[in-house]
């Protein structure tokens, strides 16, 4: 994929007496302003959602079966009689004191079945993230190392085609690949559930194998770019031990720009993560938002996707806050939210 | 511009196939698939190769009927992508700064979110139904799609013909058509199949957890499905499903990897080799005795093709060695290979290549080779470590091969910026090199390679990236250290003049040889007799110039690297060339103390001479 990096423009050099402000202030500044436009246009998004329904949305809630009364009866319980900043307003006092409505099915509040639900998707979605960094960093820049200037061609093939044939595999197919090896023919890890520690093991394998294979071979561009620098030929120069050499002159290096192509696959691991719950019917908040889609269960469906929003924005910010220390010159440059 | 592949071809065949199967399946197997055959949830067998499923279905017949609708859906999702991608992609470039400011910061943060919540958001809008995951799809992966358009798009509207289009008031609808799209049109192609992997993944995971295409209807998705409720009983049920979604994916990414390895211009191997006569290694001039460099019959080489041919030379303590030529002549590979610090790319193999008693060949130990040769690199922006503080890459030699504490380096450290005249040292070691200007930064640079007292610096081209006051005070620098520590030095530049200024010996190398070797001396004073060297000092400008002043330019360029003939490699060029030159390549012969000339012309009126 040709992704193209935008160079951070190099800020003025530092005159000689004059003090530097914290870029610090400007960037957590101006990423709390970004933050907060992103959570008030999921507000508006999911509060949209209902009055998007194609047709009558209080028909389309009610069921194909209900009688004219019904529907009006429903859509007078719904409020989608009242003008549409009177809903709105209603909505947003709501979400302020923590009311997120009430489910449809099960009449629990939304806010219940999310914090229930919740822990289970974080817990999965972090440690699937961590497994990713931890494994991919590492091979892809022995990779990168072992192939420099066209050695090992063999290696070079076998990781090429590994990682694309592994790369290229849908989470919720490889989840079922693992269930089907691991779970019912060698009876090692449970195929199901959340009860034991075990049971975390293939989803949060088939959740993270893909993209580690992804992020490897971005890893291992990067570090074959990196690795052609002039700095890296200073360091040569050094004479360094090849630890302190890849570790400590071409890691910092390398991530930044791993982290700037690769990030936004970290945030999309949260989507992998979302289909995986179904495959091994782990409850979180993908397994139920399914279900709440499935049985239109619009105000479950509405925080639900509110929450996953606001999951993948604290995501963002925080491969921001990550770039910022590994390279402080990405603080000044323009960012997404 | 496209380059055939074997992946590129594999992937194009296989998804061929998958087309023909898509048209071809539902009329040949459809009645297989939809026949129930009374044995339900049976395994693996002749009759059935991957089983029934729960109502006795044939499940090989149904996953290969399947295809149909489930490249139907993707084709069209990808469609819906593209289109809407495209459009906005493009249209924030052609529309005011204003707009496309906003629209751009619009793009990045819809595709900061994963594809996936935006997907079931349109599918809860829409409700669960193939239709509704296929535009779900379709406008989850637009954002995307918009970036990267919007990213091709800018290289492209940056370029003069864009701009001058815009000038001549031609209408941004046509600008868009005429000289936008025909110029991402073949990273796009890479877009679109790289989508086309990306949705048929993200619509089957629709379908996978039931909010895409509903029963009756079937897509692998949905197979995948009801193969994982049955998993325990007939696990090849999955199979089939499984491998066609992940088979096709791989497929498409083959084909988006070898297009855009076909549109990427870096991929082109070395190739081409010339064998020649081998070159005399002619002895080094100085006594070995006397010298702290020697260097003999040194050899690089790269891809077969030697860059630097066979070169001999000497560098005493205390001397400035200046080393000529035009770029390609192998000057920069020469320093790079005294110094140890060739590329991965390229060996190198010499008869002798020793300082005093180091020998570089004989893989010297690190922190002799670290702490006696000191080198300043070209480009000091690009030769510090960004990441890095000054201090952290100041100090390292001294810690790690002098074993000194981090306050003794960091003490020696700024003594030495101090020395190069870098004001408050202490306060640049704390910096990062972007936060120093280009002159500091080679400043600091000499600093660094000079804090361990070296025996040797190697100076490649250390002022060609600065301008020209910064320029006099570099040299002054150098001038300074050989004169106070008597440092000796290897210096590299492509000026004559500036060589002349700061060197007490020239080597002129032209095609990865030594054509001319003499002091600055003789030089300046006009007595070089290399035709090369005579047309480079032509061919520069003198403020002192007397006369008309006139400069002459050497006509032709210099052969590459694989093309050099068996001669002389500057025969094609030089006006005194006879048939001996392109025949055998000449010796250096001794035009006086530490003057030496490879010459056939030089050679003649040596003999004539002498008889």
């Amino acid at each position: 994929m040709t992704a193209a990096v935008q160079e951070a423009p190099a800020p003025p050099p530092v005159k000689a007496g004059s003090r530097v402000r914290n870029p610090w202030i400007g960037f957590l500044l101006r990423r709390l302003a970004g933050l907060a436009g992103v959570l008030a246009a999921l507000v508006v998004v999911t509060f949209l959602m209902v009055q998007l329904i194609p047709g009558d949305p209080a028909r389309a809630l009610a069921g194909t079966d209900a009688t004219g009364a019904q529907v009006e009866r429903f859509r007078h319980e719904l409020g989608l009689d009242r003008p549409l900043p009177a809903q709105f307003g209603s909505y947003v006092s709501g979400l302020l004191h923590g009311d997120l409505g009430t489910s449809f099915q099960t009449r629990e509040p939304v806010a219940d079945v999310i914090g229930g639900r919740l822990p289970f998707t974080a817990e999965l979605a972090l440690l699937a993230i961590v497994l990713v960094l931890a494994l991919a960093i590492p091979l892809g820049m022995a990779v990168a190392v072992a192939t420099r200037g066209g050695r090992r061609r063999r290696l070079d093939a076998a990781f090429t085609f590994g990682t694309g044939l592994l790369g290229a595999t849908p989470e919720y197919v490889l989840g079922t690949l693992l269930v089907l090896v691991f779970a019912i023919t060698l009876r090692l890890l449970p195929a199901a559930g959340a009860s034991s520690l075990s049971a975390l093991v293939l989803p949060v394998v088939a959740v993270a194998l893909p993209s580690t294979c992804v992020l490897a071979r971005i890893v291992r561009r990067e570090t074959a770019v990196v690795l052609n620098q002039d700095y890296m030929r200073t360091a040569r120069g050094r004479r360094l031990p090849p630890l302190a050499l890849y570790a400590r002159h071409a890691l910092p290096n390398l991530l930044t720009s791993t982290l700037t192509m690769g990030g936004l696959m970290l945030t999309a691991m949260l989507g992998g993560t979302i289909i995986v719950e179904s495959v091994f019917a782990w409850p979180g908040l993908g397994s139920r938002v399914v279900q709440a889609i499935i049985n239109r269960d619009y105000p479950v469906i509405q925080g639900t996707v509110l929450v996953l929003g606001i999951l993948a924005a604290l995501l963002n910010l925080l491969i921001d806050v990550l770039l910022g220390l590994l390279d402080p010159r990405t603080l000044t440059a323009r960012s997404t939210s | 511009m496209i380059r055939s592949s074997r992946g590129l071809a594999a992937g194009l065949a296989g998804l061929g196939l998958i087309a023909v199967l898509a048209v071809a399946a539902p009329l040949v197997w459809g009645g297989d698939a939809a026949h129930l055959s009374g044995a339900a949830r049976e395994g693996a067998s002749g009759a059935h190769w991957l089983g029934t499923d729960a109502l006795g279905r044939d499940v090989l017949a149904r996953t290969l009927v399947a295809t149909r609708l489930t490249l139907v859906m993707t084709l069209s999702a990808t469609a819906i992508a593209g289109t809407i991608g495209i459009l906005l992609g493009t249209a924030v470039w052609v529309a005011g700064p204003r707009v496309r400011e906003a629209g751009l910061r619009l793009i990045d943060v819809m595709v900061s979110y994963p594809a996936v919540i935006l997907a079931l958001a349109v599918a809860a809008i829409l409700g669960a139904g193939t239709a509704a995951a296929v535009v779900a799809i379709g406008v989850a992966w637009s954002p995307a799609f918009a970036r990267l358009t919007a990213n091709l798009a800018a290289s492209v509207a940056g370029r003069d013909f864009v701009a001058a289009a815009r000038l001549l008031g031609v209408p941004p609808h046509r600008v868009l058509v005429r000289h936008l799209l025909p110029n991402i049109a073949e990273p796009l192609l890479v877009l679109l199949s790289v989508a086309f992997a990306g949705t048929l993944t993200a619509l089957s995971g629709l379908s996978f957890i039931g909010l895409g295409v509903q029963a009756p209807s079937y897509d692998w998705g949905a197979l995948l499905n009801t193969g994982l409720d049955a998993l325990y009983t007939n696990p090849a049920e999955a199979l089939g499903p499984a491998v066609a979604i992940t088979l096709t994916g791989v497929l498409a990414s083959f084909v988006g990897d070898g297009l855009a390895a076909g549109a990427d211009p870096h991929r082109i191997g070395i190739s081409g080799r010339l064998k020649k006569a081998p070159v005399p290694v002619a002895a080094p001039a100085a006594d070995d005795g006397e010298a702290l460099l020697t260097v003999a019959g040194l050899r690089v080489s790269a891809g077969g093709v030697d860059l630097v041919d066979g070169v001999s030379f000497t560098v005493r303590p205390g001397e400035i060695v200046g080393v000529v030529g035009e770029s390609g002549s192998g000057k920069s590979l020469t320093a790079m290979a005294v110094a140890r610090l060739l590329p991965d790319t390229v060996t190198a193999d010499a008869g002798a290549l020793r300082l005093d008693d180091l020998d570089l060949l004989a893989g010297a130990a690190p922190d002799r080779l670290a702490t006696e040769i000191g080198v300043v690199y070209q480009d000091p922006a690009a030769s510090f470590n960004p990441a890095l503080r000054l201090g952290g890459q100041l100090t390292e030699v001294l810690r790690r091969h002098r074993g000194l504490d981090r306050r003794a380096a960091r003490t020696k450290a700024a003594e030495a910026l101090a020395a190069v005249r870098i004001t408050r040292p202490e306060a640049r070691l704390r910096r990062h090199p972007h936060e120093l200007s280009g002159g500091m930064r080679q400043r600091a640079m000499i600093a660094s390679a000079l804090l361990t007292g070296p025996r040797l610096l190697i100076a490649d081209e250390p002022t060609t990236a600065l301008d020209v006051t910064v320029q006099a005070e570099i040299l002054d620098l150098l001038r300074e250290a050989n004169r106070r520590d008597g440092t000796a030095m290897l210096f590299i530049s492509h000026d004559i003049g500036v060589i002349a200024s700061l060197c007490h010996r020239v080597l002129v190398m032209y095609a990865g040889r030594i054509v001319e070797e003499l002091p600055v001396g003789d030089l300046v004073a006009g007595r070089s007799r290399h035709p090369y060297t005579r047309a480079l000092l032509d061919a520069t400008p003198r403020v002192d110039a007397e006369g008309d002043g006139e400069l002459t330019t050497i006509p032709g360029r210099p052969p590459a690297p694989a093309d050099r003939a068996a001669g002389c490699a500057f025969a094609s060029r030089c006006a005194l060339a006879m048939p001996k030159c392109t025949e055998e390549p000449p010796a250096a012969i001794s035009l006086g103390a530490d003057h030496r000339a490879a010459c056939h012309a030089l050679d003649q009126k040596v003999e004539e001479n002498a008889s």
